[in-house]
């Protein structure tokens, strides 16, 4: 019987031949990865309750991200409660401040494929981008899988997307996921395993397949997968993961394997897109979206700071100015992308432009770290989310677009297109190179 | 857990789509350790004011619905981050019963979980219940999990839902992940003392 690439996942992990969708099976959990705001202080109490410890502590992953750096008694106690907690129960792996999950565990090779993930994070579908199957839970269901690892699951149907042709200059992962938001809807997946494919994927790099899996959460799919190439490779290699090249036609799905419907996206017709407050799908593309003049411009998070995000920016920021009276916030992803970015110069280009550096973290995103909005804000951002209220005051405005989009509008002082910004370069910048990361 | 048999109480209706959690309760509320004292800040930026006022448009404000115990809306309720707080918020405030036409997945599992009952249905009839909640001046709603039935204020045949009998199982009977162990504690008791007798290798060292 032809398997779907989520139904192969979910069947070795549930230690069968073979699964079905809509049937329910309990799977064995690879790696559990938990942060400092649904992770140590939630599950405590419920474990303690059951007076039990991990179930294997080795297959933990615990970071610290949300609450970081501390700005107040509260949030240090709830980074104290963690590296305890941690420490307590012999997590080896502690990420303490360090960056935000989902990119730590690409950065450290903990995320394969093949693998079967829960974290306690509802965009932990990132780790997809590996053809790991990996899905968020909240704080109970988590606190159960820390004590039995184990956890079932009704095997999802798959949402195949197919991505055709290339994107044209301006146009990125970020604006392949807003226009998906806006052709199905927010939770138009439902439930389903959102699988990534067409001949448009391989020209992807790794952190833009990153963002691909990420807002599969945004989709509603249960996970969102990228069947592994030798990018794939390349990049476990480089994190120290030597995976067989047999590895990469065993975790693929067949192909005529049955889907519950296919969907497909013609890259090369696709505009750069902004979504306006307060949803990701009342995206446009940003020629019909009305040029607002903004306060803030913000590349963070998960799906929006990851070296290839800020080198995006650093292409269209090179030689140019924040707009006064906007400014320019940037959050990188991770220390690991610090470094890196520090080492090949974008982030000087990005300084020399006007941006003030913030600390690695999950940070305003979600109205946690520094860089939250006033009362009537504007803000346009390359996170995931603008809903109402959640990056600062309730009347605060928030657009989404990609980190080239971002970038041009703080330039312009207005939501702006970076496709003429991008065209008065002489080459275009290469930005999605893993080869040439350094560090 | 507290059982869940039956709900009679004020029905709210609330059709807006996609609800996210950042609305349900905002991230600067997540810091408590506590699961009560939430409901003060459920749906915040839309119940009150730049100056922490009530909103009177809002429907939680109104005073048919200042005590809801069930909310009526709009799909993929709770889409968004997977904090727990939300259903905690909703329960604080005294909603125990969400009726929708769809909810996002995570959300949907932390309800049951927190002893909540998530009812899905047709639009149509979400719709149609709404409506009654709105035009009837006591809007009193019963639910009956025993029978999976909503009784409506307005005396109209009651509407049937369907739930997952092992959700229903423990809802009826109070049981969280724990309490749902505890069911099976002296079989876990037995085996343990079987183990301790037939493979006494097995236990830790001692001393």
């Amino acid at each position: 019987m032809a398997e779907t690439l989520a139904q192969k996942i979910v069947a070795r992990a549930a230690g069968r031949s073979s699964v079905e969708p809509g049937e329910l099976v309990t799977c064995r959990v690879d790696l559990a990865m938990l942060h400092d705001s649904g992770g140590p202080r939630r599950v405590a109490p419920i474990l303690e309750r059951l007076g039990v410890g991990l179930w294997d502590p080795s297959r933990v992953v615990l970071v610290s991200d949300h609450y970081v750096p501390a700005v107040d008694p509260e949030s240090a106690r709830i980074l104290d409660l963690t590296r305890r907690w941690g420490r307590a129960h012999g997590v080896a792996r502690h990420y303490d401040m360090l960056g935000i999950c989902h990119v730590v565990l690409a950065e450290h090779g903990h995320v394969r494929p093949g693998m079967f993930v829960v974290g306690g994070d509802s965009h932990t579908p990132t780790a997809g981008a590996f053809a790991a199957f990996a899905m968020g839970v909240g704080a109970s269901e988590m606190a159960a899988v820390l004590a039995t690892g184990e956890i079932w699951l009704e095997v999802p149907e798959t949402l195949r997307i197919l991505l055709d042709g290339r994107p044209g200059p301006g146009v990125v992962a970020k604006d392949v996921l807003l226009a998906l938001c806006r052709m199905i809807g927010l939770g138009g997946a439902g439930y389903r395993a959102i699988e990534y494919g067409g001949e448009g994927l391989a020209g992807f790099a790794m952190e833009e397949r990153m963002t691909l899996a990420n807002m599969a959460a945004e989709l509603g799919g249960i996970t969102g997968l990228v069947p592994p190439d030798r990018r794939t490779l390349a990049w476990l290699e480089r994190a120290g993961v030597s995976l067989g090249e047999a590895e990469l036609t065993r975790w693929r799905s067949d192909p005529d394997a049955p889907v519950a419907a296919t969907l497909r996206l013609e890259l090369d017709r696709l505009a750069p897109q902004v979504a306006a407050p307060h949803g990701p799908a009342n995206a446009a593309p940003v020629d019909e979206v009305e040029p607002v003049p903004i306060d803030q411009a913000y590349i963070g998070a998960c799906t929006g700071a990851k070296l290839v995000d800020l080198r995006m920016a650093a292409s269209v920021l090179r030689g140019r100015k924040v707009a006064a009276g906007t400014r320019l916030l940037v959050a990188p992803a991770s220390a690991r992308v610090w470094r890196e970015a520090a080492a090949d110069g974008t982030l000087a280009t990005l300084t020399e432009a006007g941006a003030i550096m913030l600390p690695s973290g999950c940070g305003a995103c979600a109205g946690y770290g520094a860089g939250v909005l006033a009362e009537g804000e504007v803000c346009i951002a390359s996170t995931a989310r603008n809903f109402k209220g959640r990056m600062g005051a309730p009347s605060s405005r928030v657009y989404l677009a990609s980190p080239l989009t971002v970038a041009a509008s703080a330039v312009a002082g207005r939501i702006a297109d970076p496709r003429p910004l991008l065209a008065e370069r002489r080459e275009p910048e290469p930005i999605g190179e893993e080869a040439a990361r350094v560090g | 857990m507290q059982p869940f048999t039956t709900l009679r109480g004020p029905a709210a209706p609330f059709l807006a789509i996609n609800v996210d959690t950042d609305q349900i309760i905002p991230a600067r509320h997540l810091k408590t350790i506590r699961r009560t004292g939430l409901g003060v800040a459920l749906f915040e930026s839309l119940r009150y004011d730049e100056q922490g006022r009530e909103r009177p448009d809002f429907v939680l404000n109104q005073p048919k619905y200042r005590n809801a115990k069930i909310l009526i809306t709009g799909e993929n309720f709770g889409c968004g981050s997977s904090r727990e707080h939300a259903p905690w918020a909703l329960l604080d405030f005294g909603i125990r019963c969400v009726i929708a036409p769809s909810f996002a997945d995570i959300f949907y599992n932390n309800a049951f979980k927190n002893g909540m009952l998530l009812i899905t249905l047709p639009k149509e009839q979400v719709e149609l219940l709404a409506k009654e909640a709105e035009t009837a001046a006591d809007p009193t709603f019963e639910i009956d999990l025993e029978a999976q039935e909503i009784r409506r204020p307005t005396g109209n045949a009651p509407i049937r839902f369907d739930i997952d009998p092992f959700k229903k199982h423990c809802l009826l009977n109070g049981l969280d992940d724990i309490g749902l162990t505890m069911e099976r504690v002296d079989k876990i008791a037995a085996f343990e003392a079987r183990r301790r007798l037939e493979m006494p290798w097995l236990e830790p060292a001692r001393g």
